[in-house]
């Protein structure tokens, strides 16, 4: 697939997603919580071309989603909102990552899981400030100072997401290619080899890591905005296993691989809610066991060949 | 000619094991020193402690004059101290060519996260490499699809691309299928020599080195056993019987 294919297609996933959003209303809130998510999901992908396996990535959406809780106590604007969130998400990301680093896989995946486990029990714990399992409120907010209501925040939080979305993509893409992305990709076959290359392995994941938190981080503040209430259970491991979970199932290939998982697996959710509404996860679990056993790829590597076949034939 | 790396007095003992037991070697700017001996022998360790991988109990080891040990990989690596792996260290999901251009990449610290790896100045460095290295014909093979001969090769061409003064081997002849040795070796030699890189490595292959090394260090025991050109080293007659393992003259010509 060529590039100018790539953006078009993005382009083209994008209008479809608003179209869906105008043609059926209340999926509008479905779809932008879906797209938060894949901003998180990008920094899996990120991470998996490492080799490595994050289950406390939601530290970092929870992270941003109640700095932006706690932000729009004193600011209730969007568009300071965004920033202020993604980067607290990206300086702890820092922080974190520093140490985090320095394991590789189950380590890795561990050392993520408890360190989310404990922001979620300080989350949960420190009830006078975080109101522990109730969660906070946001106030009304507003985006460049007009105010957010009704049918208006929907759409202006929806098309937010899809920029963040397709421009996250596009940046995730660019980095894939560059020496930086590249050099991650050796962490996973050969790391031994880029020390003697001279290339601080360390540091090219931290890269990566910090990245991972920044994207995570604006995934965040849209979910906070969206849903206009936090909880720690944003924060909780189930949350950091669901993105993985879209990660495979969206497939770790390419950059639509997260928005594609993503949306597929918030349609599924509410559908199947309805539908059985004991039984969700049980659906969601089945089509996880299908997708690892009979396409490895995802649903964007099973897209992908259809579509590949299609012009064989 | 000058000593481009001088060792003095190494030593180090894993437990009970001397793998280094008072190495002292110049190795001499622009010559190609073969390193033999029988496995155990500490050869492995010399190149590991060369490269900031071991640390030596005792001893110092000096680089163009200045003092290299203590220092990380990373750093003796920028100091121009290049190494190949006798198991090939190569990024086996990439192709040969992105191999390639990582070290290009590597070596001129371009680490914008913006610019493509296959831009196309290092494309041409990385692809000038390969062919130097005569891998042009499978520059756009995974690196994990290659045969033994041309992962050794590639290996190689990474070390070379960080352009280093001093090639560290560890046995790049090991493994490869006997009918392309001499092939390998006539490349690799005529790319070091092309590129004014002094070489030490580790070899098993009597005929190799008796063709291309301009001197022989022969290990035993964490020492340096002989130390000397070619012809003298390989027809002394206890480094044929304790090294290269052959038998007396006797022997082979007792009635059976």
């Amino acid at each position: 697939m060529t590039r100018t294919q790539e953006l078009l297609l993005a382009l083209l996933g994008a209008v479809l997603l608003l179209a869906l959003a105008w043609a059926v209303p209340w999926l509008r809130f479905v779809l932008t919580v879906a797209l938060a998510k894949s901003l998180a999901v990008f920094g899996i992908l990120l991470l998996l071309r490492a080799g490595q396996v994050s289950f406390g990535h939601a530290l970092y959406l929870a992270l941003a989603a109640y700095t932006a809780a706690f932000t729009a106590m004193l600011i209730p604007e969007a568009l300071i909102l965004l920033p202020v969130a993604a980067i607290a998400s990206a300086l702890v990301g820092l922080v974190v990552g520093l140490f985090v680093v320095r394991y590789r896989e189950i380590f890795f995946g561990m050392l993520n899981l408890a360190l989310s486990m404990v922001f979620y029990s300080l989350l949960e714990k420190f009830y006078s400030i975080t109101h522990g399992t109730d969660g906070m409120r946001l106030p009304p907010l507003r985006f460049a100072g007009i105010p957010l209501e009704g049918e208006f925040q929907g759409w202006v939080l929806l098309i937010l997401a899809v920029v963040l979305a397709l421009g996250f993509g596009a940046l995730v893409r660019i980095y894939l290619a560059s020496p930086m992305g590249q050099a991650l990709a050796g962490i996973k076959t050969r790391e031994t080899r880029l020390e003697f290359l001279g290339v601080p392995a360390r540091r090219v994941l931290l890269a990566a890591y910090v990245l991972a938190a920044l994207m995570a981080g604006c995934g965040g503040a849209v979910l906070a905005m969206t849903t206009r209430l936090v909880t720690p259970a944003l924060a909780y491991w189930t949350a950091s296993g669901e993105l993985v979970f879209i990660a495979i199932l969206g497939g770790a290939g390419s950059v639509f691989g997260p928005v594609i998982g993503a949306v597929a697996f918030e349609l599924t959710r509410v559908y199947a809610a309805a539908l059985v509404a004991d039984a969700w996860q049980l659906i969601l679990g089945s089509v996880l066991l299908l997708v690892i056993l009979f396409a490895p790829g995802g649903l964007w590597g099973m897209g992908k060949a259809l579509l590949s076949r299609r012009k064989i034939a | 000619m000058s000593a481009l790396l001088s060792a003095r007095g190494l030593k180090l003992a894993f437990g009970g094991l001397k793998a280094a037991d008072g190495i002292d070697l110049d190795v001499m700017d622009g010559e190609f020193l073969a390193i033999i001996g029988p496995n155990g022998a500490g050869k492995t360790t010399f190149i590991n402690m060369t490269t900031g991988y071991l640390k030596p109990q005792a001893g110092s080891i000096e680089f163009d004059g200045k003092p290299i040990l203590g220092m990380s990989p990373r750093k003796i690596v920028a100091l121009g101290i290049g190494r190949s792996f006798q198991l090939p260290q190569l990024f086996t999901e990439h192709t040969v060519l992105e191999n390639a251009a990582l070290a290009v990449a590597a070596r001129s610290g371009i680490w914008s996260p913006f610019a493509p790896l296959m831009r196309p100045s290092i494309r041409q460095e990385a692809e000038a490499l390969l062919d130097r290295f005569g891998l042009s014909p499978v520059a756009d093979r995974r690196a994990d699809a290659l045969n033994e001969g041309a992962r050794k090769l590639a290996d190689i061409a990474m070390a070379v691309a960080l352009r280093p003064r001093l090639l560290l081997m560890d046995e790049p002849t090991s493994g490869v299928a006997a009918a392309d040795k001499m092939a390998v070796v006539e490349t690799l030699v005529r790319v070091l020599r092309e590129s004014r890189v002094t070489a030490v490595f580790v070899e098993h292959d009597m005929e190799v080195v008796a063709r291309f090394a301009d001197r022989v260090a022969v290990w035993g025991q964490g020492r340096i056993m002989a130390l000397g050109d070619p012809q003298t080293v390989l027809n002394d007659p206890q480094v044929r019987r304790d090294v290269i393992g052959e038998l007396p003259q006797e022997a082979l010509h007792a009635p059976t």
